[in-house]
């Protein structure tokens, strides 16, 4: 019996035994001791196979395939009912055609075609199966705290507790098995999986608002699934092969590049690029754990990681300039929108789809240095966007709202929980930390690569980026007055994930040299056949330690000054009329009237209405050009 | 290593004179411009001295912090520039510190100084696209991203990268803080936000403030400096030459033109560096 199959079945088994559990504190025990577990499977697994990889296809393969098929059927049954019941037509054709289209193709093209390895471990695979294990499992163990007040606050919502964390395991389980499938009927069985755990988790409240969000969600992702049917059947038909890393291993020609358009499409639904995105923004409805897994661990990763993999035969070719096209539309646009944007979570969902955008980018453009940035990207984003909507999630809980506004006085209320959040949003955006990092070595893999569009576009969206989560930065330091504090209870289970969160954010940035050396050196060096070589220099790495601890140091060093600093304090200036609390000042009249500071959010230059519509239209139009390129034969 | 510390102490301390001196002849030619006689050339030495005895007085015991640490890292821009290191590194670092600056203003939680933060922020947004760019556009002419390589090239960087050299002084009018992109705190005391983001730091703060104001000086002009020196020792003449020029060039501009609204100056700058840079950019993309 091999550990793999743990690390997939697991979850799967936690998830049914979770949903059977109707008493609060057992199932609470079973989630900690089920998200421990997936953790610990994670870590063994990546430990045993790390080094070598494994690639192999289980013994009982045929019967695999046939409990696939089997839920396949059952899966759709379900989705085209639910389709039809609440009048969502749309998601019942999209799932009647990729459900007939995959069974005509198991039952008849499929026959002969041997698939040799239907799983394969390799170092891509190891980093994404860590990102979801580890992620994935403290967000699983975040979800208990959160789910404890939760009901509390939202009283009108029915109660479905054992249902949202077994789809939690549920979720993780797909993933594993999504990035560790070799066989493309097994990832394409996965990846619907996912969309129908997303389905249900958007659903959750089952307000008409999250009823409406998770049928967008899902018929937009159930398009992406046709594609992704249809480029099965053209490459079981066409190339009498199943297997994903056969695909990659061919040749650049017009036929090659209409699946890996096909496959390319369906990532970006599932990366919720545009012209897709909707379904991301619509997402926030649910409770908070769930966001963070669909934007930091899972999902949009699965997007992301097919696109990583069609890589080298992406570059240079049509379908990568169009997929890069796209990418680098809503790296630039929604940086731009997230500024606009009050809603903390709002905010960190379009800081997720310009990310996002980044990443598709970097993977599209298809050098080795790209890729490098690429994969780095996914790592530190998963972390810090993992740890700023754990944050988030607490900090509606402590102050009883999510507006940006709002957050002036969390400094009063949790001092850590606004360390943890600022240190988040360092990793999201500031030198020295890892997703800077990333996005220097994506620059110079552009320039490299001579593509000025998208150099262009990352100095834009990189100034956007400081803009919004600088001014974001700025309310949670600026120490608002509270009359009234509030406390509110801070559970452990919130509070560990979040700070091992925390650790791991500031881990990952001192431990990329050894990520970049041990994990995506030789998986570049094996994928091109070239020796990759690390896109930062030492004395560069070495000037960036240096500031890292600069960084953790220095603010050490301040805190024994004030205990005896002798310093005056004095009200904070109003022209004079500070009434001495630092709330109010004497208006025109002499009445007191209160201050109150508010951000910028220039709506008239970057609001959503401003762009979307257009956004849309344009990402459009580049699809479908591709789509034209490809039909005619013109792609190369 | 012994001469490379020396190097470093050398460039913390002189930087900041000779940022200073800068400033002092910046005020006399403002004067002169202005038909005043003006202070005499060491006058922000004399101030910040000055600045240095007051008695320290706070709003909260919180905000004087950020200044402190936007220092240190402005030093470390001006110590990773001038010993040759990497220029997007540099741009990094020093984008890092102009937040703890800004920070600092939101911390104070006063009205004028959070205006002040957001319209430095704004500043930042404006200006930072062409930093950048700046920083790819020597990298594609020069192919290292190492000062010490870029200065030491064959020909001049301006040769292959002169939109993106028009473009920088564009933008240097916002890292120097001159009129007409002064909007988040300016030197002389007719603003509609009081000192802006500085409004509530004063004495020994303050001090620090100006002494920042004094290394980032020396960063612009540093980055006007390698587009024009090269391999002959001779070129760091017309290098210093173009600096002093540039620098003459801000003061001109600003007592030439009013403060502008945010609108502008976003709009502007960032068409700017979309029309210059990118053009530049495309150009030489076709000649490698």
């Amino acid at each position: 019996m091999n550990i793999i199959y743990a690390l997939i079945l697991f979850p799967l088994a936690a998830a049914i035994v979770i949903f059977f559990v109707r008493n609060d504190s057992i199932r609470n025990a079973v989630v900690k001791v089920s998200a421990f577990v997936v953790a610990v499977l994670t870590l063994c697994v990546f430990a045993w196979y790390f080094q070598n990889g494994i690639s192999f296809t289980p013994a009982n393969g045929e019967i695999i395939d046939i409990v696939i098929m089997v839920i396949e059927v059952l899966v759709a049954a379900y989705l085209i009912i639910a389709g039809l019941k609440n009048k969502k037509y749309i998601v019942s054709v999209f799932s009647v055609i990729q459900t007939t289209l995959i069974l005509w193709f198991e039952l008849t093209g499929k026959q002969g075609i041997e698939v040799e390895n239907s799983i394969i471990f390799d170092k891509l695979t190891a980093i994404m199966v860590l990102i979801a294990g580890v992620i994935g499992s403290l967000i699983c163990l975040y979800a208990v705290g959160y789910m404890k007040w939760y009901h509390k606050q939202h009283k009108n919502y029915k109660e479905r507790k054992y249902f949202f964390l077994a789809v939690l395991f549920l979720f993780l389980s797909a993933m594993f098995g999504l990035v560790l499938s070799n066989d493309l009927t097994w990832l394409y069985f996965c990846w619907e999986i996912t969309t129908l755990c997303s389905y249900l988790l958007i659903g959750y409240t089952k307000t008409e608002e999250a009823k409406n969000n998770s049928f967008l969600a899902l018929a937009i992702n159930l398009g992406g699934g046709i594609a992704f049917a249809a480029a099965i059947v053209f490459i079981g038909i066409n190339f009498k092969t199943l297997e994903l890393s056969d695909l990659i291993a061919m040749k650049r020609s017009a036929t090659v590049l209409i699946p890996v358009f096909l496959l390319s499409v369906a990532a970006l639904t599932k990366s919720a690029q545009f012209p897709f995105s909707s379904w991301l923004l619509g997402a926030m409805v649910a409770p908070t754990p769930s966001s963070a897994l669909l934007h930091s661990a899972t999902m949009v990763k699965a997007g992301v990681y097919l696109i990583i993999r069609l890589a080298p035969l992406l570059g240079l070719s049509t379908v990568g300039i169009i997929v890069t096209t796209i990418g680098c539309i809503t790296f630039l646009i929604c940086s731009l929108i997230a500024i606009s944007q009050t809603d903390a979570k709002k905010i960190l969902a379009y800081s997720t789809l310009a990310n996002l955008g980044l990443i598709v980018i970097c993977a599209s453009v298809g050098t080795q240095e790209s890729i490098w940035a690429a994969i780095l990207l996914v790592i530190f984003h998963a972390v810090s966007k993992s740890l700023l909507f754990l944050s988030v999630g607490s900090i509606e809980h402590q102050i009883g709202s999510r507006s940006v506004e709002d957050m002036d006085i969390l400094l009063h209320v949790s001092r850590r929980l606004s360390l943890y959040m600022i240190i988040g949003m360092a990793g999201m955006f500031l030198a020295p930390f890892g997703m800077l990092i990333s996005k220097w070595v994506a620059m110079k893999a552009f320039i490299d690569s001579n593509h000025i569009l998208a150099v262009i576009v990352i100095a834009y969206g990189s100034a956007a980026t400081l803009f919004y989560w600088t001014k974001w930065m700025g309310k949670l330091v600026s120490n608002a007055n509270v009359k009234k504090q509030r406390k509110h209870t801070f559970f452990a289970e919130e509070e560990i994930p979040i700070f091992i969160h925390t650790v791991l954010v500031v881990l990952s940035c001192f431990g990329f040299p050894l990520i970049s050396k041990y994990a995506l050196v030789p998986f570049l060096t094996d994928l091109y056949g070239a020796d990759a070589i690390i896109p930062i220099g030492t004395s560069d790495v070495k000037i960036m330690i240096v500031m890292l601890g600069m960084l953790l140091i220095i603010p050490i060093g301040f805190i024994p000054i004030y205990k005896q600093d002798k310093r005056r304090i004095v009200p904070i200036y109003m022209a004079g009329e500070n009434t001495g609390d630092n709330e109010t000042f004497y208006g025109g009249n002499g009445e007191k009237r209160k201050v109150e500071l508010r951000n910028w959010y220039l709506e008239s230059y970057f609001g959503t209405k401003r762009f979307s519509f257009w956004c849309n239209v344009i990402s459009i139009c580049v699809l479908c050009v591709g789509v034209i390129v490809l039909i005619g034969g013109f792609a190369k | 290593m012994f001469t490379f510390i020396l190097r470093i102490i050398g460039i913390i301390i002189l930087a900041p004179l000779a940022g200073g001196m800068l400033t002092g002849m910046d005020r006399v030619i403002t004067a002169r411009m202005q038909g005043r006689q003006g202070p005499p050339v060491l006058q922000p030495f004399y101030d910040v001295l000055k600045l240095l005895q007051k008695e320290p007085i706070e709003v909260n015991l919180m905000h004087r912090f950020y200044v402190y640490i936007a220092l240190i890292f402005v030093i470390f821009t001006t110590v990773i520039m001038l010993t040759g290191g990497d220029i997007l590194l540099a741009i990094f670092a020093l984008t890092l510190g102009s937040i703890f600056f800004v920070l600092g203003g939101y911390a104070s939680n006063s009205p004028y100084s959070l205006v002040g933060s957001e319209r430095e922020l704004l500043q930042m947004m404006a200006y930072e696209p062409m930093v950048l760019l700046t920083g790819i556009g020597l990298y594609y002419a020069d192919n290292s991203f190492f000062i010490k390589d870029i200065v030491s090239a064959q020909a001049p960087a301006i040769l292959s990268l002169p939109g993106i050299f028009l473009g920088l002084l564009f933008i240097l009018t916002f890292k120097l803080r001159k009129s007409p992109f002064d909007l988040s705190m300016c030197h002389h005391g007719h603003q509609e936000i009081v000192q802006g983001i500085t409004t509530e730091y004063s004495g020994r703060d303050l001090a620090v403030i100006e002494i920042t104001h004094w290394y980032e000086t020396v960063i612009a002009l540093t980055l006007v400096f390698v587009f024009f020196a090269t391999k002959a020792p001779v070129s760091y003449v017309f290098a210093v030459l173009a600096c002093l020029l540039a620098y003459f060039l801000e003061i001109v501009i600003d007592n030439g033109f009013a403060r502008v609204k945010w609108q502008l100056a976003l709009d502007s700058s960032w068409i700017i560096t979309g029309v210059l840079g990118t053009v530049n950019l495309i150009i030489l993309s076709f000649f490698r």
